[in-house]
Parts: C-alpha cells; structure tokens; sequence
C-alpha cells in the first residue's frame, strides 16, 4: 500500500506549479493514495523482457523542411493573448 | 432525427437560424457553451451567394469547446481559458469549413476533456438527452447531446480513453473514435498525446462516414497523422467473424446492458455474420495503465498553462513561482489538479520504473493480446460502458468510481485501433445502450459499413 504523507502532497504540488490551499492539500491526499493503490495492481504482471510501447501510430521520424511557418498567425495576434505586454515584449513579474 | 442531407440545398441562413433557436429552445442542458451566431450567419449568407461550396454547404454543426475556432472564445471548460479567443483554428474545423459547413457553437465538455460525465466543466455539467436527472457522459457530453436533442446533425469530439464512445452510448448517437492519427489534432487542446483523437457524433451511420471522410488525412502541422487511408465502402463483405469480449460480459454489467448487447449479436447472426466468445485477460489492467499513461501525458501537456503567454494570470502576485502557482490553482478545476500530480508523481525520479515504465511494458502485452485475437477475428465487439447513464452526482466524490465507468473503452485507445458506439436499443427506462465495434489499425471504414448494414436489421 502506496501511503501518501501531507508532505508528498505539497512536493507534488511544487513540483507541478499548483498553489494549493489547506483545505485541497486533505483531499487531495485521500484522493492520490487511493488512485496510486488502485494502479499499483499493475506489479501484478510479468513485463521481464518485454519492450515499452511508447506510441501507437507505426510512424518514424516525420520531417520537414528547416524553413520559417507562420502558421497562418502573426506575432501581434500571439502577443494581444499575453495578459500583459510592452514593447513587443510579454511583461512578467520579477523572477529573482 | 434529421441527417446532413435533410440540410443540403436549403437556405443556409434558414439552417442556420433554425439551428440556433433549437439551441436557445434546449439551454437547460447545458450543452453549449458559446454560441458562434454573428460569424455562423456571415457564412451562412455567403453559402446563400454561392461563394462557399462543397459537400457540406450551409450545415451546421458543433464542435467541443477544446477545439480552436473562431467567432466565441476556446475555453476547454477551463477558467484558465475562459476568456482565450483562439488566433488560429483547428485543421479538423478548416476542413469542414472548406467544404461549406457552418459552425454554430461550442459544447460543454469535462474541463481538458478530463472525465466521464461533463460534471467537470467549470461552467456547470450537461444534462442527458433523454433524462435530465442524469449525466450526458463524457469528456465530450454537450457534443453528444447537441447530435441527440437535433439541434445539429453533427458534431465533433475529441476521445483519449472513451470521450466519444460514453456520451455517444448514454444518448442514444453514433460515436467514432477512428485510428489514431486518422485525423489532424492540430488546433485542438492536448490531453494525453499518444492516445487523443479526433471525431465526430451523428445520428446515423452514413453521416459518420461523410464528416470522417472530409477531416481524414495527412497534415503537415501534426506529424501524428497518416496519409490518407479512410474511404467509406459501400457495403461490408458477408460473413464477417466478430469476436465478443468475454470479460466485458460479466455479472457486473448491467443486465439490460447485457441483454441489449446480445441482442445485437443475434442480428449480427442472422445477418450471416459469426460471432465467438474470446478472451482478453489483459483488460483486468488496462484501466491501471490508463491510469498512469495518461495523467503522466497529461501532467506534461498542461504544464504550458502558466498564466504568461495567455490565459488567466493571478493578481496580486509578488514573484514569478507565485503567478504560475496561484494562475494554475484558479484555473484548473479538481480532476485537472490529481490528474496533474499523479503524472508529477509517476514520472518522478525513483517511481518511472515502477509505474511509467511498467504501464508501457503492459501496454506492449494489450497490442500483443489485440493482434493474437485479429489474426482470427475481423472485428471486436462488446458493451461501451458497463451500464446506462448514472445519476448527476452519482460519482463525483470518488474518483476511482467515476474511472471505472472508462474499462470498456480504454484498450482501444491505449492500442490505437478504432472502436465505434452504435445505437443497440434503450433500457425499459428508456435509457440509451450502446454497442462498441472495435477493429485493426486502419479497419474503420469497414467497421462503419458493418453498423451501416446493421442499422436497417
């Protein structure tokens, strides 16, 4: 059984960017230790030699030409979705 | 219920306007988020010109609100996105365009298309179609409730682990969920990339045809995506030899689901088609690895949502890590948030193994189990979801409760393959049954012409 502590949950959260309060910090940690033991099932099966399928689409190495695609936008309509800009910029608070 | 063809030839501006009156007449379902009248009516007109032709000119449809569109804002159900107008629209949209369809609105869908029920939506849940004391299914419910209420004879959808198959079966429509990579993601709000794909509802076989016809094929901007294969066949070859999944046909199915599921078998019979029990041991697992793949994929493809670029952004922030922390915290709902952090936690270093790495490894063993059953099988069939519509609620406080609902429809999109939900009758409450069709890699056209030739039986 996968017990999951108060601290695993505010790591978790850390590491995905969420700033969760009390109150979702609780259910959330029913919540992961119930869904990570109903998963744990999976030990269950013998996978010794077998290989990992990563991806279903039977497709190798698509590429393209290395050439500049607007994709049918432009960078004042990309940079009017910002919250906030200036100058061209997109403008974010401090960072250190 | 109306077909696409009831709409062709018709005053485009008449389709559309009665269209969207029908939506006004049904809000109480939910099933729209966004309404796209003032652009739906300029296309319509130039329809009317003769600017605009093609095989759909002037019928109107809906798309999920994860897909770009233009004309009302992209929200994905979110509040993170509830106010994002989309500078691009989906590739899926500009085909359908191209061929003179008009979009009316955006449907209501479990919040990233994260559920089973709509329940997720920020904006509210979707009520079912054919009782409103119960859910529309999900991810993509407003989708299959806009199909079966007839506001619009189609209506397009996005499934990951059976987002077009549940809602298709709780109301009572066909629900395609085709190959992966059949048609173009591109302008559509990633979930778990390696299962997401593109498709439609309608209320009969030939319109399902029609619409993935028109959206299929290779396109630049998503190197996911196949040439071309899908061509709509006129009729199926006899004798098919379908293999029913006996572990989809246990006491813990519901007995009318059950009941309706061999009567389909029945009429496959007497059609001259053969149908054997087969066994897919594997699939007492397949939720597992669902369950680990897909918030890993998920934890990675919403880690773009940061409140920067665009989207809600946090006020009153004093650093950076607190504008990603607080715009993400008010912009996800629940489910996004444990789907998240479980793929935090099985891609962390010291669980990969254990958990990422060991549900590949499973996956490898379902693709092996589905090829061993295909080489003696043409097709696959068994129940959608193991029961009818549940009750608004029902599964909301416990999550695992609510996955469960998704085992019948996870292996085909963790393998890939196609699986279609087809009307099979209602319950004596009246409620929809489904049946699901599943087939190799790139059989969808033959799995469609199998329920076209079924639907008349």
């Amino acid at each position: 059984m996968t017990q999951i502590s108060r601290d695993d949950v505010q790591h978790l959260a850390q590491l995905s960017s969420l700033a969760l309060d009390e109150d979702e910090i609780d259910s959330l940690q029913t919540d992961l230790g119930n869904i990570l033991n109903y998963v744990e099932q999976l030990s269950e099966l013998d996978t010794s030699g077998v290989e990992p399928t990563y991806q279903v689409s039977g497709l190798e190495n698509v590429w393209r030409d290395d050439v500049v695609d607007d994709y049918g936008t432009s960078r004042e309509a990309l940079l009017a979705l910002a919250p906030d800009s200036r100058d061209g910029q997109i403008k974010v608070p401090k960072v250190l | 219920m109306s077909k696409i063809s009831d709409f062709i030839g018709k005053s485009a501006r008449d389709n559309v306007t009665q269209a969207i009156a029908k939506a006004k007449e049904n809000d109480h379902y939910h099933a729209l988020l966004n309404l796209t009248e003032a652009r739906a009516l300029e296309r319509a007109d130039a329809v009317d010109r003769g600017e605009i032709t093609g095989r759909l000119a002037g019928v109107p449809f809906v798309v999920k609100d994860n897909f770009l569109a233009y004309g009302a804002p992209t929200t994905a159900a979110s509040k993170i996105l509830e106010n994002f107008n989309a500078p691009l629209q989906a590739t899926a949209v500009e085909k359908l365009e191209a061929e003179g369809a008009i979009c009316i609105g955006k449907a209501n869908l479990d919040a990233f298309a994260h559920g089973g029920s709509t329940e997720n939506s920020a904006f509210g849940p979707t009520l079912n179609a054919y009782d409103e004391s119960r859910v529309a299914g999900g991810s993509s419910g407003g989708s299959a409730v806009v199909t079966a209420l007839d506001i619009v004879p189609f209506a397009l959808g996005s499934d990951t682990g059976g987002s077009i198959r549940e809602p298709a079966s709780f109301n009572g429509v066909v629900g395609v969920k085709p190959t992966y990579g059949t048609v173009s993601r591109y302008g559509v709000v990633a979930m778990a990339s390696s299962t997401d794909v593109i498709g439609v509802f309608t209320t009969n076989v030939s319109d399902a045809e029609l619409v993935m016809d028109i959206m299929s094929g290779r396109d630049p901007k998503d190197t996911t995506t196949l040439p071309d294969f899908f061509t709509p066949i006129s009729s199926i070859t006899p004798g098919r030899k379908i293999g029913l999944i006996k572990e989809f046909m246990t006491d813990d199915v519901d007995e009318e689901v059950l009941a309706r599921t061999n009567e389909y078998i029945e009429r496959l019979r007497s059609t001259g088609h053969t149908v054997e029990e087969v066994s897919l041991p594997i699939v007492h697992h397949t939720l597992a690895m669902y369950y680990i793949i897909v918030p890993a994929e998920v934890s990675s493809n919403l880690a773009r949502y940061d409140g920067i670029r665009y989207g809600r952004r946090a006020e009153n922030v004093s650093s950076l890590a607190e504008l990603y922390g607080r715009s993400r915290d008010e912009g996800f709902m629940p489910e996004n948030k444990r789907r998240i952090m479980i793929g935090s936690y099985v891609l962390s270093s010291g669980f990969f193994d254990a958990y990422y790495l060991q549900a590949q490894k499973a996956r490898t063993l379902l693709v092996n189990e589905l090829n061993t059953l295909f080489e003696s099988y043409d097709m696959l069939i068994g129940p959608v979801v193991p029961t009818p519509a549940f009750k608004l609620g029902e599964n909301t406080s416990d999550p695992i409760k609510m996955y469960l609902a998704d085992i019948m429809t996870v292996p085909a999109s963790l393998a890939g393959i196609p699986a279609i939900s087809v009307p099979a009758g209602k319950t004596t409450a009246g409620l929809p049954v489904g049946i699901q069709i599943m087939g190799p890699r790139r059989s969808d056209a033959e799995l469609l012409a199998l329920a076209r030739s079924m639907e008349a039986i």
